[in-house]
């Protein structure tokens, strides 16, 4: 079967890329376009470890297919920092030690951006419930949620 | 939050100060990670690329009878078809003695089934075709004819004289006489210390209780992933995230019957491991794909996969026997352990008859562990191996006993603690340990004494592991302009870069933004053994430690050579060379050294392999809040402090996220993780929605107290940390919720179901 | 002489179910030749996943340690890590 075309626009820049109708939008994202940031870690929407924005909404990317972007708006872990210039988030997951090894991260901080967007000021527990999607194995969250609290605190600060 | 106050407290036994050790520094391989730039498992692609898939055995305990690859074959787009006959057959003695005794006849047939399958989700065939559909597709035409037998899914089935046997050459070991029936009981081993009959009767008081516990996974995020690639005059390259890039060269050359030279492996970042990435299932397979396909072959496991048949650790059962004098002073102690190993011999149960009573100074100990054969997925190494489950039997019966003598659990504890000289159960005597040190700083903690609301329990229990040393290699290579390059073989599973540069800048005298650490490939350092039982940081960092100090060697060789002076007039300070006798010698530093390295003998680097000995023993303690919901049995984790013996923490962030990160992984043990099976031997849930791993909702922060009592076998007195922190709290939480609810629980996982049983008192 | 304990199961079938023994020898491996020859076959036996641990220091994997005259010599599964 002839493969769809879709156009998409990803971080900012316009995208196009083919892809069969079964294909995930992180299959389209890693195996089309060598945007290898999105990890899988379950390929049902368990983990978050593939959590990117679509139209502004934060999605499983296991969970939507690649034809479901045409015409869409996607932000995904590579598009986070500016040039060299990181997000508070990923400044704080490094100054606060909030990866061991580092494969939740790109979900975690995609997912936790979508929170402080949504609601600045997040309290402990508003935070553990909108992060209850992506798992972690190794930090036991504790400074994960001590960096998102941090983050969100500078950034209300700037 | 973000002030001293939310860092959690060290408490320092050693009095020395250090420039850089101790400091919170970024780590090297961080802004890769936060980005998304860093390439793990399944990141790594390669010109001419197919895909591999593995088909599995829906059985768990068959006969293949025939498997027939012919559809598959032809298939468009579909290059190769591999089973069992593709590999070199492997004497069933053929053993490797290292680390750990690996049967190599074993470990063949559980990466792909030859005449029979062991467990649901066992490898039969694999197949590479030029798109991951096409080679699903094809694996769904491989057709295996089957002659399915009675599963064995429990020890105390297997056990039953009319069991099922899985294995016919296997006999029970460490029986005498040595029996002659096959039998599902591969081994029976036993640990005694003094006269265990005499201590009981001298006891004022006896407590006895029995507990158990489900198959629970490590449960990294990242499945299993590898590329191999091998070209006409068979050199293999193999791309994969791995505890061992040496291990995996070591296993997949012996199970493809290629020499060792033959096989590079190149290390991709670990997305967690825990133990289960110290074994291959995947690159063997694409090896053999890539052989027969003459194309480079991409595998990567789907979670389901990951759960059915990578290495569970073994699901088990602790009867723990503790007899004490009056005033608490405990006489004897005995344990048995029945762990369930897979479906191939080698659970870690003699480990956990080792660790069980080991924090505690007793002289008359019996300790006897079975080793039990049942269909499912071979156990492999999962943080302390052995002991998180041994320790919940003793913890939870030392909580019993503490009841019955009137005592504090925690002074019964201290009364008892293994100090320096102590006997461990296993024979050996304890150099300096901080196993008090961790009791006295939870008496201290303000959670010991905080108050407790209506239906909140709470729970203290201790851990011990090991910690071990070995083989380890490191190159430090001094650049051209006095940029230093730290060379090792352990993949970097949780920070290691991070501590590796902070003790090479240490041992040489420069900031460690100058140090650049890196995770070689097998052929740009010499072999390091994998990276486990919390040995990196002590065994590695003590490689580089002295291959920093070869290092400065070299470099006051060099200063000496461009002074013109003997070399003993040549001293290292702070990270330059300073002429002792003479003023008119400007120290140099390692950049005006390096920059006239040409002139000196040529490139400046030091180096290390060593057998790393006298890793220190760890201890922690570890105390949980919860309250239970006596409607329905749901358990919140209210608070949770973990208390540690490090030795030496080289970065404090790291080594607290080591006891946040074991504790929660104890947490999710004691209360939602378990295998479920069916009847028919098949595994139930296979996903993270119904293999319950805590997330962030579920916890509180845990607080940390980091005890550092100096290991004198390690130069800064490191002792591993990464392993210990699994061990307390499985009972931590389950004296917790005995507390809370007033009656002892003794099965885990404590879901709600099975609590809520216990409330009624069904 | 150094004292030497061996594992139960390896005693048992070795040396009478006899755990404790006394060799004369200056470092393990000539220690495990003396005992082969009191007991045959135990070094083959006691060369598959068996550590050994000299006046309370581990070794994972045998061979030139040190014996004095009084250290004490233990033989244990080897350990892994996760």
């Amino acid at each position: 079967m002839a493969k769809h075309h879709v156009t998409t626009t990803i971080n900012g820049d316009p995208a196009e890329f083919l892809c069969e109708t079964q294909q995930t939008l992180l299959d389209c994202l890693r195996d089309e376009l060598g945007l290898t940031g999105s990890k899988e870690g379950c390929a049902s929407g368990d983990c978050g470890a593939c959590s990117v924005m679509l139209d502004g909404r934060l999605v499983c990317a296991c969970l939507v297919l690649g034809v479901e972007a045409e015409g869409a708006t996607i932000e995904t872990i590579e598009g986070v920092a500016q040039g060299d210039e990181l997000h508070p988030l990923q400044k704080h997951f490094l100054e606060d030690a909030a990866l061991q090894c580092g494969v939740c991260t790109p979900g975690f901080i995609v997912a936790a951006k979508a929170l402080l967007e949504h609601n600045p000021n997040p309290t402990e527990t508003e935070a553990r419930y909108w992060l209850a999607g992506n798992l972690c194995r190794c930090t036991g969250y504790d400074k994960i949620i001590k960096a998102v609290m941090n983050a969100a605190a500078e950034m209300r600060g700037a | 939050m973000g002030n001293e106050e939310d860092i959690g407290k060290i408490i320092d036994y050693s009095g020395r100060e250090f420039q850089y050790i101790g400091k919170r520094t970024i780590r090297p391989d961080g802004v890769d990670k936060v980005t998304g730039r860093a390439n793990f498992g399944a990141d790594f692609t390669v010109n001419g690329m197919i895909h591999g898939r593995v088909v599995r055995s829906p059985h768990a305990h068959a006969k293949i009878k025939k498997i027939n690859v012919d559809k598959a074959l032809k298939l468009d787009g579909v290059k190769a078809v591999i089973t069992g006959k593709d590999f070199p057959e492997i004497d069933i003695n053929d053993k490797a003695v290292g680390e750990v005794v690996v049967s190599y006849y074993d470990m063949a047939h559980n990466i792909i089934a030859r005449d029979k399958v062991y467990y649901d989700g066992h490898a039969v065939a694999a197949v590479a075709a030029t798109t991951p559909d096409i080679a699903e597709k094809a694996a769904k035409l491989i057709e295996v004819e089957y002659d399915v037998l009675k599963p064995v899914m429990t020890a105390a089935r297997a056990m039953k004289k009319n069991a099922p046997v899985l294995h016919k050459h296997i006999v029970t070991a460490g029986v005498e006489p040595k029996p002659e029936k096959p039998s599902n009981v591969a081994s029976r081993t036993e640990f005694k210390l003094g006269d265990p009959a005499a201590g009981f009767a001298d006891a004022d008081v006896i407590v006895e209780r029995e507990f158990s516990t489900q198959t629970v996974h490590q449960g990294y995020i990242e499945p299993h992933a590898c590329c191999a690639s091998i070209s006409a005059d068979g050199n293999a390259n193999v791309w994969c995230s791995s505890q061992g890039q040496f291990m995996v060269r070591a296993y997949t050359a012996k199970i493809c019957g290629m020499e060792t030279s033959k096989v590079k492996v190149i290390p991709a970042e670990i997305g967690g491991g825990f133990g289960g990435k110290t074994v291959v299932y995947l690159e063997p397979l694409a090896v053999m794909l890539a052989k027969k396909a003459g194309r480079p072959v991409k595998m990567v496991m789907t979670r389901d996969e990951v759960l059915r048949a990578t290495g569970p650790t073994s699901g088990g059962t602790a009867r723990a026997k503790i007899g004490a004098k009056k005033d608490g002073t405990i006489v004897a102690g005995e344990l048995e352990l029945v762990y369930e190993a897979g479906a191939y011999p080698g659970s870690p149960v003699a480990l956990g008859c080792m660790t069980g009573f080991a924090p505690y100074d007793i002289k008359n100990v019996s300790c006897v562990g079975w080793d039990v054969l049942v269909n499912r997925p071979k156990a492999a190494a999962y943080r302390a191996p052995g002991a998180p489950v041994a320790a919940f039997g003793v913890e939870c019966t030392l909580d019993v006993l503490a009841e019955e003598l009137g005592m504090c659990p925690l002074e019964l504890r201290m009364k008892n603690a293994a100090v320096e000289g102590t006997q461990a159960p296993y024979g050996v005597k304890f150099n300096r340990i901080g196993y008090k040190e961790t009791l006295e700083a939870a008496k201290a903690h303000p959670h010991w004494s905080a108050p407790l609301g209506p239906n909140q329990g709470r729970g203290i229990a201790s851990g011990f592991w090991f910690n071990i040393g070995g083989t380890s290699s490191a190159e430090v290579m001094v650049n051209e302009d006095g940029t230093v390059i730290v060379a090792t073989g352990n993949p970097d599973i949780g920070g290691s870069r991070a501590s590796m540069a902070l003790m090479a800048a240490e041992g040489l005298g420069i900031d460690v933004a100058r140090i650049k650490p890196l995770v070689a490939d097998t052929e740009s350092v010499p072999f390091s053994m994998l990276t486990g039982g919390s040995r990196v940081t002590f065994a590695t960092g003590k490689a580089v430690i002295e291959a920093a100090q070869d290092a400065v060697n070299d470099l006051k060789r060099r200063a000496a050579k461009i002074w013109d002076v003997d070399i003993e007039q040549v001293e290292w300070e702070n990270g330059q060379a300073v002429c002792i006798e003479s003023t008119q010698h400007k120290p140099l530093s390692i950049a005006a050294i390096a920059a006239k390295a040409d002139k000196t003998g040529g490139a400046i680097s030091g180096r290390a392999n060593i057998n790393a000995t006298g890793a220190g023993p760890g201890f922690g303690t570890h105390i949980c809040d919860v309250e239970v919901d006596p409607e329905t049995g749901y358990v919140t984790v209210l608070r949770y402090t973990a208390i540690q013996d490090v030795g030496k923490a080289i970065h404090p962030s790291y080594v607290e996220g080591q006891l946040q990160g074991g504790a929660v992984q104890g947490i999710g043990w004691a209360l939602n993780e378990e295998y479920v099976y069916g009847e028919d031997g098949r595994l139930q849930n296979t996903g993270f929605l119904d293999y319950r791993m805590p997330v962030a909702s579920d916890l509180p922060m845990i607080d940390t107290v980091v005890v550092e009592v100096p290991n004198p076998g390690h130069p800064y007195g490191v002792r591993g940390v990464g392993e210990t922190p699994i061990v307390p709290p499985l009972a931590a939480v389950a004296n917790a919720v005995s507390h809370a609810i007033g009656k002892r629980v003794t099965d885990l996982p404590l879901s709600p179901p099975r609590l809520l049983a216990v409330i009624d008192g069904k | 002489m150094a004292k030497v304990v061996l594992p139960l199961e390896v005693a048992r079938a070795f040396a009478d179910g006899e755990t404790d023994h006394e060799v004369e020898a200056r470092d393990v491996r000539a220690l495990v030749r003396v005992l082969d020859e009191r007991f045959p076959g135990i070094a083959e036996r006691l060369s598959r996943g068996t550590a050994v641990a000299v006046d309370g220091e581990i070794y994972q994997d045998w061979f030139l340690e040190e014996v004095r005259p009084h250290s004490d010599v233990r033989f244990l599964p080897a350990i892994e890590g996760g």
